[in-house]
């Protein structure tokens, strides 16, 4: 009696086991997208689903690293997947990425070829990755407190706003400003340059209010600080959150990050990936992934649409003569990377 | 003196209180605030609360969530009683060293049960909402075994004995006699385990596939760009639930036990 019911419970055990991995299996039909949280409006992936029947299979990560190791650890195979460019980078010399042709693409001629050039740091040829969000680091500075315009990083270095100003707490964004500051490239690898930095931050120093990442945005809009650095994307939402935050590039120019898709080596069918990626770039979805995200766009279809506000705003739309000042952070050799990790602990500890 | 000790400890319970439920304050009145931003106040609104039900991706992350929590832990309950039976029955030796296994799982870090359990699924199924359940009721099984074995420990074997004399076999034994004994182990196990699937965040994170989201693993996922203010208006309800569900099984087992004594 006792055995026949246990027989009886692990066959039912077993079978449901089976039945929900055929479930389970991979569809033929279906993509599986990787891309950070919140950056994609889940409206567009189901108007995807039912206009070419394919299933979108979706997974976010918060940040660049944690997408990189998911993926690494080849626990899901994804078929195409978004990140910012040094992690592409990364990816792209470890082969992880495989060779598309992006003139395939119905809509390519929606994405600004200026875009494509700012790829041309980690992607020479233009075939592995296409432009989704893009932006920059700036001042975001409260309009009421300032005296007088901002539009140099000399406003945190000149001893004017002592005690009122916030410094990112990441270290390639600090030396960034600094670099900037003295008129090198953000990528040097001179020692020389780099301890230079290094001394105008130890000077400025006493001065910052304090140094925060992800919560400089908020002190602004609680009115705690007179300006921080912020990323562009933070600066716009802060001007969302209260009037008066404003966002600036200095014209000493400043880091350029963009995000950007690219299909993985293990994607098995190419089709349905650029069927996607042409998606992403055609008008409609462009549109409503912007109003979503609302960063700066490398559509061309979006610029042109943009409301004035929009337009007006240097976190949506910084002017071409910004950008080129602009530089793309490229990874540094191990050496630099050593002393930068050396020169900013000796900073923190000062 | 008196009073000085008696205004201490009341102070010292008012801190404690404080500092447990002012997060969940601040939470609550954020779900009503009116603007995006977590530092301003934009004055009082409940579209936050219209916005969960409206989006399907937090309605979706709902869904799973209660569908994996309860029926890993319906699995965990049924499984960890028949294990309870089976290791209460073993001699003194190898039911200490079981014991001692099943107390693994719940000290061990829960990275350590993701990561490995992750590593054993690819090996045999593709990662999905599948694997997502069978982790949970792998870490929830320990937890009802541990607490149905003390009720086990205190049952009255004799009372089963008789029932087998008096001609019951052992099946209608077990239903009629064991299994109401077990009662409140039971249920206290399965609450366990259905509180501890909900809040699982780590090992979710590792074994789910794409496409497969629990809440926690969506609210991690919106870090980068900042929490949506609906999940503070979701996680105030789901708190109001827990409340109310506390209150009433407080009232009720307050009057039941009023009944055993008036009897």
């Amino acid at each position: 009696m006792k055995k026949k019911f246990v027989v009886v419970v692990f066959m039912v055990l077993l079978m449901s086991s089976c039945l929900m991995c055929g479930c389970n299996k991979a569809d033929e039909n279906s993509i599986t997208v990787f891309n950070y949280g919140m950056y994609m409006d889940p409206e567009v992936l189901k108007i995807f689903e039912e206009e070419t029947g394919i299933k979108v299979k979706y997974e976010e990560a918060p940040t660049p690293e944690e997408l990189y190791t998911k993926y690494k650890s080849g626990a899901v195979k994804y078929d195409v997947l978004c990140t910012s460019e040094y992690m592409l980078q990364r990816l792209i010399n470890e082969g992880e990425l495989q060779e598309v042709d992006f003139s395939t693409l119905k809509n390519r001629d929606n994405i600004g070829d200026e875009y494509f050039d700012m790829c041309k740091s980690f992607d020479p040829d233009n075939k592995y990755v296409m432009p989704y969000f893009w932006g920059t680091v700036g001042i975001l500075y409260d309009k009421e407190k300032v005296h007088g315009d901002v539009d140099t990083w000399d406003v945190l270095f000149n001893g004017e706003y002592a005690g009122e100003f916030i410094m990112q707490n990441s270290m390639r964004d600090a030396y960034m400003v600094a670099l900037k500051q003295l008129g090198y490239s953000i990528n040097t690898t001179n020692e020389a340059e780099l301890r230079e930095a290094q001394e105008l931050l130890i000077d400025q120093k006493p001065d910052v209010q304090s140094y925060l990442v992800d919560e400089v945005k908020d002190e602004l809009v609680a009115g705690n600080a007179t300006l921080g650095v912020v990323y562009s994307g933070e600066g716009y939402y802060a001007g969302e959150e209260r009037e008066g935050l404003v966002y600036c590039i200095p014209r000493e120019g400043t880091n350029l990050w963009i995000d950007c898709f690219g299909v993985t080596k293990d994607c098995k069918n190419v089709d349905n990936a650029m069927k996607f990626l042409d998606y992403l770039c055609r008008e409609d979805c462009a549109k409503i992934n912007f109003d979503y995200v609302k960063y700066a766009s490398p559509y061309l279809s979006v610029i042109e649409t943009m409301t004035d506000k929009e337009k007006a705003s240097s976190a949506i739309n910084p002017s071409k003569e910004i950008i080129n000042n602009c530089e793309i952070y490229v990874q540094l050799p191990q050496e630099t990377t050593d002393l930068l990790n050396a020169l900013w602990k000796e900073l923190k500890a000062e | 003196m008196e009073r000085l000790k008696n205004f201490i400890s009341k102070a010292y319970i008012f801190i404690i209180l404080l500092f447990l439920y002012a997060p969940i304050a601040v939470l609550i009145v954020s779900s009503f605030n009116d603007s995006k931003s977590r530092v301003v106040w934009g004055g009082f609104t409940l579209r936050w609360y219209r916005g969960v039900f409206e989006s399907d991706q937090i309605m979706d992350a709902l869904f799973t969530t209660m569908i994996i929590s309860l029926s890993a832990s319906l699995i965990a309950t049924v499984l960890g009683v028949m294990a309870a039976i089976g290791i209460s029955a073993m001699k003194k030796r190898s039911y200490k060293a079981v014991m001692a296994v099943n107390n693994i799982p719940m000290v061990n870090a829960d990275i350590v049960i993701g990561i490995s359990l992750m590593l054993w699924f690819i090996k045999f199924m593709p990662l999905g909402f599948m694997s997502v359940l069978l982790a949970h009721i792998t870490f929830d099984v320990p937890y009802v075994i541990l607490s149905v074995m003390p009720k086990l420990q205190q049952m009255n074997v004799s009372v089963y004995e008789a029932a087998r004399d008096l001609g019951a076999n052992a099946v209608y034994a077990f239903f009629k006699v064991v299994l109401p004994q077990l009662y409140g182990g039971i249920l206290s196990g399965f609450f366990l385990a259905f509180t501890i699937s909900m809040d699982d965040f780590v090992v979710t994170y590792f074994t789910k596939g794409a496409g497969v989201d629990t809440l926690s693993t969506l609210i991690y996922g919106e870090l980068k760009k900042g929490i949506k203010p609906e999940m503070y208006a979701l996680s105030t309800i789901i708190f109001a639930l827990v409340l109310i569900v506390l209150i009433v099984v407080n009232i009720y087992s307050g009057k039941e036990e009023r009944a055993v004594i008036d009897h």
